[in-house]
């Protein structure tokens, strides 16, 4: 589909209005950061209000089909909304695994009814959905899932459990793998994709206490669960290809996403303003020759991600080593959170040592939770250890490990 | 962990002549410099081969950022570093980096008379130089002690220079000096030096040519002498210049020393497994590849900003900050290089020590990181 630039830059001043007309106010309370940290009903309805405004505005999933709820438009039209809510840091859209990766893989691969059962309410946030891929002895070792799932009759019957599932406490839906034949040669055999309600009897739901204090993930436990047989995406026993393709929307090695931001990133600019508010020997910390250094560190770090970003799109200037600069966003990035949220706290000196709670912890202790949750994305969605591995396998050909 | 969208609205402009240019270096280089011809030029003392030479000259590669009118191929220093990639890549010996430079210096603060002299000369292949290092070994030039003394009408220099790259090859040296206490420079021609005014440097990498200047004994005309007001302009630039292609040929070195790694991994076995399946090897690899990239898109970046409308701070900061990722990330690079080829790593005929010879090479001509992060603070931490 052909795009008027002309209209492009029209439609992005009326996007530029509308987030500064209805942009959300400070509701008061610490929001969460990422949609892996949503842990209590004030902070889950505050966002899932928000995401139905952008929403109902015409500003999610804009280039996703028309007929089952989306805009119809060509991609760059969300493209403009997507930077625009990233460059004011707004709050995230909550139903993200339902916006960036069961969407995506329901219009890739899903049956017209579920194309019609599912994508409007992800869009509109009706409906939240999790993702049942760990268990307790099976997290990295993905293929390795062994919840059962065995049919009977019209129906899959659901034993055991999965855990760290991140938003299962609100979820209308789970997308979920499970085996349905322990009897096979590899491990990636006998796995099956489903699209489970929740509300299945026999499921119960524990939340888990994250290392913040506050809640955001659970453990799922299913007994007996029922299942219906048409909740099954893809073929029975090809689970493995429909959890791959899911983990490439995830992680952005697929485009097709709704749109709309996952997490609020800490930007480099807010730890520089920082770095003038806290003083060192009397003076602000922005005036220390080692502070500066490390600024300016952090600066180059951010800037070359977003233009390893600019750069995969020039076809010649990333055609050598192909996909590594796709494969290596959620490293970088996660890895990158986690190192600048330290350093944030080490500006602090001894008030660094503040938390959440005591009135004198710098804006509301947020430095300290964010580079605790700063961890949320080196482990999950497959840790830092695991994305190096891939990298090396299929970037530079290595050997498996 | 979905990232899509929220790509920046920073743009790498990169044309379709880059592109084509890209492609072509990229061939030549592989053909015409395999690691053996690398190693044979080491040895010998002039250190490049001269029929390649004249082939880069007739390819146009030596004019590709000079202007139409003094013979260039009227493009910019962007599609120079599309050259010197490749050229790093696969440790091209050739004073490119050198003659580039000069003319980039004629460029901006020659004559007219001087620019229609030694431009077209340039872009058709004769070898120039500059000379703009002293023994205090300050990476600011601006930081000079040499000076041009007035005598009988003409100019008498005095002092001396160091890291004088390809000297002896060239037909012309650019000479910063001090000259009325302001910073000059003044065209110096073979001709015009003493026997002996040049010796040559023993230095870290072998595939450079490197030599001292003894400035004592030369004279010049007045006419020689760069345009004055445009010294501390010219200065700035060539600097940012030498960084921009020492980060290309920095990003290169990096490439091959990766693809040295990755080779080693991939065929040297301990405990009956590849050594790239161990992920302390691994790991470590991995790192290389995306120092590279980053390092890589800083470099595409710095080159579309520079001598373009660009603010020039915006062009000054991406610059350095391409300088600095660059060495930092080749530095990590060439020593895991070594260090993961085992004994073999710690011979001479292992070609990771030229990779890290060439990194250090690399860091310590025009600044290292950290001198570049202290610049950058003053342009971003206001
Ligand atoms: C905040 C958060 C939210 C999450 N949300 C979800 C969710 O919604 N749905 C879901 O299904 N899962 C979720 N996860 C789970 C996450 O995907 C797993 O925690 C992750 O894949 C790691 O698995 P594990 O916890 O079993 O750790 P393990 O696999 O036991 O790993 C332990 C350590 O060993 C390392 N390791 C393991 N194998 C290798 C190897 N081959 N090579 C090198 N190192 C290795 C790991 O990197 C890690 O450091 C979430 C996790 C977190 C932290």
């Amino acid at each position: 589909m052909a795009v008027d630039k002309e209209e492009l830059q029209e439609f992005q001043k009326e996007v530029k209005a509308w987030f500064d007309a209805n942009a959300p106010k400070d509701p008061g309370f610490l929001l969460p950061q990422s949609f892996m940290e949503v842990g209590t009903d004030k902070q889950f309805h505050f966002l899932r209000d928000w995401q139905r405004e952008v929403y109902e505005a015409g500003y999610l999933g804009m280039a996703w089909p028309e007929d089952y709820g989306g805009g119809g438009k060509p991609q760059p039209f969300q493209d403009i909304v997507n930077r625009e809510m990233a460059k004011r840091s707004l709050p995230f859209m909550v139903n993200i695994i339902g916006l960036s990766w069961a969407g995506p893989l329901i219009l890739n691969m899903g049956t017209e009814a579920q194309k019609r059962a599912y994508i409007k309410n992800i869009l509109s946030a009706e409906d939240i959905w999790c993702q049942g891929f760990s268990e307790p002895d099976h997290g990295s070792d993905l293929a390795n899932a062994q919840l059962r799932a065995k049919k009977t009759g019209d129906h899959y019957l659901l034993n055991g459990s999965k855990i760290w599932t991140t938003l299962a406490h609100v979820a209308k839906y789970m997308i979920l793998l499970a085996r349905t034949d322990s009897q096979t040669n590899t491990k990636y055999e006998g796995l099956s994709f489903f699209l489970a309600p929740m509300d299945a009897p026999g499921i119960e739901i524990a939340p888990i206490r994250k290392l913040t204090g506050e809640y955001g993930f659970n453990q799922v436990f299913f007994a007996d669960s029922p299942l219906p047989a048409d909740c099954l995406m893809g073929e029975e026993g090809e689970g493995w290809m429909v959890a791959v393709k899911t983990l490439q929307f995830e992680r952005g090695a697929e485009g097709g996403q709704a749109g709309g931001t996952s997490m609020v990133r800490t930007s480099v600019g807010e730890v520089v303003a920082l770095a003038r508010t806290v003083k060192r020997g009397g003076r602000p910390a922005i005036e220390d020759a080692h502070i500066r250094d490390q600024l300016v560190r952090f600066l180059m770090e951010e800037k070359g991600m977003r233009l390893n970003g600019a750069r995969a799109k020039i076809k010649p200037l990333a055609s050598e080593r192909p996909g590594s600069l796709l494969m290596s966003v959620k490293l970088l990035e996660s890895e990158f959170q986690r190192r600048l949220g330290a350093f944030a706290l080490s500006l602090q000196g001894m008030n660094a040592a503040y938390y959440m709670g005591d009135p004198e912890a710098a804006d509301r202790g947020r430095w300290q939770r964010g580079l605790f949750n700063a961890f949320s994305a080196t482990i999950g969605g497959g840790t830092s250890e695991i994305q190096k591995n891939i990298i090396g396998e299929r970037v530079l050909g290595l050997p498996k490990s | 962990m979905s990232l899509v969208g929220e790509s920046s609205a920073w743009k790498i402009a990169f044309s379709e002549e880059q592109a084509q240019l890209l492609e072509v270096a990229a061939a030549f280089c592989r053909e015409k410099s395999p690691i053996e011809k690398v190693r044979a030029l080491m040895t010998e003392e002039k250190g490049f081969d001269k029929s390649l030479w004249d082939e880069i000259a007739s390819l146009g590669w030596l004019g590709v950022a000079a202007p139409e009118s003094y013979g260039g191929s009227g493009l910019s220093l962007a599609e120079a570093i599309v050259l010197a990639e490749p050229m790093g890549r696969r440790l091209f010996a050739s004073p490119f980096f050198t003659t580039t430079l000069a003319a980039q210096m004629l460029i901006r603060a020659g004559t007219e008379t001087q620019k229609k002299r030694w431009l077209p000369k340039i872009c058709e292949g004769t070898i120039a130089t500059l000379a703009l290092h002293e023994p205090h070994g300050d990476w600011d030039l601006t930081n000079i002690t040499a000076r041009a003394e007035e005598r009988e009408g003409g100019l008498r220099l005095v002092g001396e220079k160091r890291f004088v790259l390809d000297a002896a090859a060239a037909e012309m040296i650019l000479v910063s000096v001090l000259h009325k206490d302001a910073p000059a420079c003044v065209i110096v021609e073979k001709a015009a030096l003493p026997k002996a005014a040049l010796s040559r440097e023993t230095v870290i990498d072998e595939t450079k040519r490197s030599y001292r200047l003894k400035l004592d004994g030369i004279t010049a005309d007045c006419q020689s002498l760069l345009s004055a007001e445009k010294m501390t302009d010219a200065l700035h630039h060539v600097h940012l210049a030498a960084i921009l292609l020492l980060s290309a040929e920095m990003c290169g070195g990096l490439s091959g020393a990766l693809d040295l790694t990755v080779e080693y991994l991939n065929t040297r076995r301990q405990f009956d497994r590849f050594i790239g399946s161990y992920q302390a090897l691994k790991h470590p690899t991995v790192d290389m590849l995306t120092g590279w990239d980053m390092a890589r898109s800083h470099l595409y970046y710095a080159a579309s900003l520079f001598g373009k409308m660009a603010a020039a701070d915006d062009a000054e900061a991406a610059v350095r900050m391409a300088k600095a990722s660059a060495s930092d990330a080749f530095a990590f690079g060439s020593d895991r290089c070594i260090q993961f080829h085992g004994g073999m790593g710690f011979t001479y005929e292992c070609d990771a020590q030229l990779y890290r010879r060439r990194a250090l090479w690399g860091e310590y001509m025009h600044g290292d990181s950290a001198w570049h992060r202290a610049r950058l603070a003053d342009i971003l931490l206001k």
